[in-house]
């Protein structure tokens, strides 16, 4: 165990910066109504999750975490190529991709 | 000493990146931003030698993802004036939701058992492409198959979304 000194190097620097970055990309969800932004946004959140679990796989010196991380990249990319679609499709219907005009379902 | 002054400029940086990525006006921006904060992720699991992850993580995210974002971008034509912003009420309550939901984590940050260990204490050579291999192709190897599948069904219905239809609306 080292000592609290060393903060930089420790891995829970980096969980704080994963924490951070999860918190930003939340934050940009809530703000942004560019449709495009959302997704970047969401994009931002996995890439935290990511990170956390690359932190864990380094402390506990065990591969499985990094093979989901694997995972979740290809899933990310997935859900990437058929949002983005799902996007050009809604920017041909209202010529917007302003969130708050996607509400036809309210009424 | 120098490892932990480039961990923190790297963690910084990071940081930064990805609030202008949420902060910047204009969409371009902010798909700019994301690649550098993408690339300063990889440079974080560089730092704690996971480099199949690196690699993956250049060639995927900041390679095919992020040009993918762009090409959508430049094909939808906007511009700063059509620009979509929340009010000011709903931001501040955005903040104040983001910082609760950041005080709930670091809080369970200082209880957990890893706290200042260092990444270099056990020498991790768990993240090489040699050992992720021997794990990616005997024990995950129904996982990694099932991916291609999902890759079809993803590119499929893409390509079926994004066509252009004689207006089903109407």
């Amino acid at each position: 165990m080292q000592a609290a000194s060393s903060i930089g190097t420790s891995l829970d620097f980096y969980l704080f910066v994963s924490f951070a970055l999860f918190t930003i990309g939340a934050i940009g969800a809530m703000t942004r109504k560019n449709m495009i932004v959302l997704l970047m946004c969401i994009e931002l959140m996995l890439n935290a999750v990511n990170l956390m679990l690359v932190t864990f796989s380094t402390y506990y010196n065990n591969g499985d975490a990094q093979i989901f991380v694997f995972f979740t990249m290809v899933v990310a990319a997935a859900e990437a190529t058929v949002g983005l679609s799902i996007i050009i499709m809604a920017y041909r219907n209202l010529k917007s991709i302003d969130i708050d005009m996607y509400n036809q379902l309210k009424n | 000493m120098s490892l932990q002054i480039i961990s923190i400029i790297l963690g910084s940086l990071t940081l930064a990146s990805a609030l202008m990525v949420v902060l910047s006006k204009h969409p371009v921006r902010s798909v700019i931003y994301l690649v550098v904060t993408f690339f300063f992720i990889t440079s974080m699991y560089i730092m704690m030698n996971a480099q199949f992850l690196a690699i993956v993580n250049m060639i995927v995210y900041a390679g095919a993802i992020m040009v993918l974002f762009l090409f959508v971008l430049m094909l939808l034509n906007l511009n700063k004036e059509v620009e979509p912003m929340t009010t000011r009420g709903a931001q501040l309550a955005a903040f104040i939701a983001g910082g609760s939901l950041f005080l709930v984590l670091i809080t369970a940050l200082k209880d957990t058992l890893i706290l200042g260990q260092s990444y270099r204490d056990n020498d991790s050579q768990i993240g090489l492409v040699k050992e992720l291999g021997n794990l990616l192709f005997s024990k995950y190897i129904v996982a990694f198959e099932l991916t291609s599948i999902l890759f079809i069904a993803a590119m499929v219905g893409a390509i079926l979304l994004a066509k252009r239809e004689k207006q089903i609306i109407e």
